[in-house]
């Protein structure tokens, strides 16, 4: 046992343990009670649940976004929806499902489950993490609540100038987008940060990089791929935003602007943007493969150097969105043969992930039933992609129903699958009671089945000639029946999602009481009770493999004498995860919302007048200013003797 | 087509995909699209029998569970002897996905230099400039004399056995052109200049739409495409380059009169009167394409009264605006239409 020794302050140890040191725990790092304690707090664990509730209800609004339009597509010539409000809805939905829910949930379940995973106490920057989850909620706010009041953006989530330039899209709905999107980036650039810090730097002592949770390694190439993409199209909505407001030009083809620079930096991050949804998905699925076999992972070093090619595979795709725009054919050869590569990465994942089923002592429990799902889905998904890596072929299918059946493969075959299952697993960590396994498997089998019904036929549809975005289509063309049945498959898909929410309220409440490790999982995360306390664990672990909670059942070895007046962090070494520093943790703070809000109302007003960006930037320095102030002398000794 | 239905995703349903169409990948009426439907049916494959593979060894790895296991504890590493035969089998299945998309990037590349040489093969026979509005096709046949040149809009005729250039510009945002049934698509885009080659190998009638979301009316952007035989487009073309004929019954020539002295003109041309603007389709020959505005209702005297009494209830957003004609002055207009054959 380490023991970090120091002068006499009060400390966790041999002396102080229990309940007494639980209480000790409690009065420093618990927030104050009631509303101020909710809008104050810093703890991962309620910023990391606020943000994955929020991610949630933008996916059951895009998810009724998409119910509607497959109203209006189950029969040709249909009048149901004007094309207007037809357009509003689908680029509502893939705005709404890109930015408010798929990138923000993943990274919200890393604010959540990172922490525990690597044996710390809190985030990195905690207050930044609360400034994030305003923005965020911030910028949904705005593009919903322009959406209900009918300017709502209707250039598509991809917004392709000159149609979203100011010429072709007149009013405020256009600038609402753009402006979600710089929410959006804020807020993912901000979390994107803390996590990259948190797992390099707060890991638990001997947790060394070859002993991340894939789940964590999954996290940092994550983030390092918002670091790199995200600037590209804040870069690009920003100059978009310029264009529409101030009288810049740089898109504009008859000032010497061009309209592919849009595309080329959009793609830059839109292709990246994919795996930002589906590498933390892939990690999901290793540690639900992991616990529900009771085997390690198989190939745990050719899984991470898979997780990490994908990510720089990532950025060297993109042009494969622009085969149609003429760009020289030789240099499509490139993009051909660098999206084809993601296929094997991802082909070695999947083998591992069979493998360890193969090899392991699999309960085919909800959590295993999504990643079985998950494997037949994505692949199907990921093949239907290698298809579209061939210029040719991408020439015939590219903006079709095909690329739609394969995108809604890969993202919900990818990503969603992972999600619910991993909601599954980590419901009785989160809120300390398991979820109804029998509505489990009924929802499960419902979405599954409903999504293939829903989906697959869209293949066919592409195949048939059916263009997407699109708001009605002609009788004769031999699409109704496959609409149709799309169309049904959808609606089995939304009874699910009911259900499983049904079961999650249920269970939230009547569940069984879960205990600290239901699962009999191996990581850190479960060596804590559930729900964990606040400060996370009482004693910081040690850990000395891969699978801890397995290789020591009865006594999880810690390191002792953090702290306990004052919110300590242990931080230690990137590699090794030695013992490195102290750190202290912020206090709780009404300051992130202030600047919250202030940049809400310079970003808001800046629709309207550019002078907002002036007069704005005040009470953002102030609030910035009043964050920052140093409340208490710094804490005496960082130093580890 | 039944090809690749048998061995897409192993789905009866795909069987399906074997009927024919207007708009459908799958049609082979060109040269370049039979390319790319052999490329694609070959990619079905491979990919199909990957996708196999896969399901092969989840549902071994399912079914083993009831096997012998031994209750053993799992423990770091995991380098027991078992694991000697996943590993092999791991790199065999790397370098068999490796071997499967080096094999499949050399076809496409291959299929993609075919596709380019049609460009090279000789000059194209028939020269095509098609402009893209919001939200009608504009099409320009340039001839190496030019007073042979003519407008067209929302359709275009090509003869089998000839390669057909054509040059695509757009006049506002990016569109799509796309006859699935002769090649793939190419985009349109505003200040800059782009082509593609069709060479259609069958006589028939084949449905393209824009293909890049271009706005409101993004769905009804529709092009009629005629494949004819050498000697049939000869004589399309020849009645093209004809002017309008000038009206004779009295119901015709008054609409001629409100055509020329009203809003119509003002948008419209007709060869051979003095409306000549180019804002909107020219009307010379309206009479012998098969729909109007753009795909949106089929041709004929009682879609062109609905057309022209209320465009923006049958095609809301479009640039046509309402008039407000009366009863008689309706019909006036579409019995002049109804000559411009």
């Amino acid at each position: 046992m380490t023991v970090l020794s120091g002068r006499d302050l009060p400390r966790d140890g041999e002396d102080l343990q229990g309940a007494a040191l639980h209480g000790r725990l409690e009065r420093t790092w618990g927030d104050a009670p009631g509303l101020w304690g909710w809008l104050t707090t810093t703890d991962h664990k309620r910023i990391g649940k606020r943000y994955i509730v929020t991610a949630l209800v933008f996916l059951m609004l895009g998810g009724l976004l998409a119910l509607a339009m497959r109203l209006q597509l189950a029969r040709p010539e249909s009048g149901l929806i004007s094309p207007d409000r037809y357009n509003q809805l689908f680029t509502m939905h893939g705005t709404t499902m890109m930015f408010l829910f798929a990138v923000p949930v993943m990274e919200a379940m890393a604010i959540y489950l990172v922490p525990l995973m690597i044996g710390t106490r809190n985030i990195s920057f905690p207050r930044l993490n609360a400034f994030s989850y305003y923005m965020y909620l911030a910028g949904g706010t705005l593009l919903w609540v322009a959406f209900v009041l009918n300017i709502g953006p209707d250039a598509g989530w991809f917004a392709y100038v000159p149609l979203s330039g100011p010429e072709f899209s007149p009013g405020k709905r256009t600038d609402i987008w753009a402006q979600m999107i710089t929410f959006t980036e804020v807020a993912a650039l901000a979390v994107a940060v803390e996590l990259v810090a948190t797992i390099l730097k707060q890991r638990a002592p001997g947790m060394t990089l070859a002993r991340m949770p894939l789940f964590v390694w999954g996290v940092l190439v994550t983030a390092f791929m918002v670091i790199f993409s995200m600037p590209s199209v804040a870069l690009a909505s920003g100059m978009l935003i310029a264009d529409r407001l101030v009288g810049t030009q740089f898109y504009n083809q008859y000032e010497h602007g061009d309209p592919l620079l849009w595309q080329h930096l959009f793609w830059f991050f839109g292709h990246p943007e994919v795996y930002i949804i589906f590498v933390p998905g892939a990690g999901f699925v290793s540690q639900i493969t992991e616990t529900f076999c009771r085997r390690p992972v198989f190939a745990y070093p050719a899984m991470v150097l898979a997780l990490v090619t994908i990510g720089l595979l990532a950025f060297g795709v993109w042009v494969h969105h622009m085969f149609a725009t003429g760009l020289p054919r030789m240099g499509y050869s490139f993009y051909t043969a660098a999206t084809m590569a993601v296929a094997i990465p991802s082909g070695i994942q999947i083998f591992c992930w069979i493998a360890t089923i193969w090899d392991g002592r699999p309960r085919f429990q909800v959590p295993l039933l999504y990643v079985v799902a998950f494997i037949v889905t994505f692949v199907i998904g990921g093949l239907s992609g290698v298809m579209q890596a061939s210029v040719p072929i991408d020439l015939q299918v590219h903006d079709t129903y095909f690329i739609v059946a394969h995108f809604h493969y890969v993202l919900i075959g990818g990503a969603v699958f992972p999600l619910l299952g991993a909601i599954t697993y980590w419901f009785p960590k989160i809120t300390g009671r398991m979820m109804g396994e029998g509505l489990g498997k009924t929802s499960f089998w419902m979405i599954f089945l409903g999504f293939q019904v829903a989906f697959f036929p869209m293949h066919l549809l592409g195949m048939w000639g059916m263009p997407r975005r699109v708001y009605t289509y002609p009788t004769g063309m031999g699409w109704d029946e496959m609409n149709m049945l799309a169309t049904l498959g959808s609606f089995v898909v939304a009874l699910a999602v009911l259900l499983f929410v049904v079961n999650a309220v249920h269970s939230l409440l009547r569940g069984a009481v879960a205990g600290p490790n239901p699962w009999d999982a191996p990581t850190l995360e479960w060596a804590t009770p559930s729900p964990p306390p606040q400060y996370n664990f009482a004693h910081i672990p040690v850990v000395a493999s891969r699978t801890p909670l397995w290789d020591n059942r009865h006594h999880l070895p810690v390191v002792t004498g953090l702290r306990v007046d004052d919110r300590e962090l242990l931080l230690t070494t990137v590699m090794e995860a030695r013992p490195d520093l102290r750190e202290a943790s912020p206090l709780p703070s009404i300051w992130p919302l202030w600047a919250a809000i202030s940049t809400t109302c310079l970003f808001i007003s800046s629709i309207f007048t550019p002078w907002a960006v002036l007069v704005g930037a005040f009470p953002v320095a102030a609030a910035l200013t009043a964050w920052f102030w140093p409340k208490s002398p710094p804490s005496p000794e960082p130093v580890i003797e | 087509m039944r090809r690749r239905g048998a061995s897409l995703m192993l789905l009866p349903l795909l069987a399906l995909a074997g009927c024919g169409g207007i708009q459908t990948i799958g049609g082979r009426e060109g040269r370049e699209a039979a390319l790319i439907d052999d490329l694609f049916t070959l990619f079905c494959i491979v990919t199909g029998l990957f996708f196999a593979a896969v399901m092969a060894f989840l549902f071994a790895a399912y079914w083993r569970r009831g096997g012998h296991r031994a209750d053993r504890m799992p423990d770091e590493g995991a380098t027991a002897p078992r694991d000697r035969g996943l590993r092999i089998a791991l790199f065999a299945w790397t370098a068999a996905v490796i071997g499967g998309l080096m094999g499949l990037a050399v076809a496409s590349f291959l299929t993609d230099r075919s596709l380019a040489y049609s460009t090279a093969a000789g000059r194209p026979v028939v020269s095509i400039e098609l402009i893209g509005n919001q939200w009608w096709w504009e099409a320009r046949y340039h001839f190496p004399d030019p007073s042979q040149n003519f407008r067209t809009a929302n359709e275009i005729h090509l003869p089998t056995g000839s390669a057909a250039m054509i040059t695509l510009k757009a006049n506002d945002v990016i569109h799509s052109f796309w006859v699935p049934n002769l090649a793939g698509k190419q985009d349109l885009i505003p200040g800059r200049v782009t082509d593609i080659v069709l060479t259609p190998t069958k006589v028939g009638r084949y449905r393209a739409q824009c293909a890049e979301y271009c706005g409101l009316q993004h769905a009804h952007m529709a092009l009629d495409v005629t494949v004819d035989t050498p000697a049939d487009y000869a004589r399309w073309l020849a009645a093209q380059t004809r002017p309008a004929a000038a009206p004779t019954t009295p119901q015709a020539i008054a609409g001629y009169r409100f055509f020329m002295t009203r809003q119509c003109s003002a948008c419209h041309a007709v060869a051979g009167t003095p409306a000549g603007a180019g804002v909107g389709p020219d009307l010379t020959h309206l009479m012998s394409r098969r729909t109007i505005a753009a795909g949106t209702l089929p041709n004929g005297t009682g879609p062109l009264h609905a057309w022209i009494a209320d465009p923006q209830g049958v095609k809301p957003g479009a640039n046509m605006p309402y008039i407000g004609l009366d009863a008689d002055e309706l019909h006036n207009v579409v019995a002049y239409l109804e000559t411009l054959k």
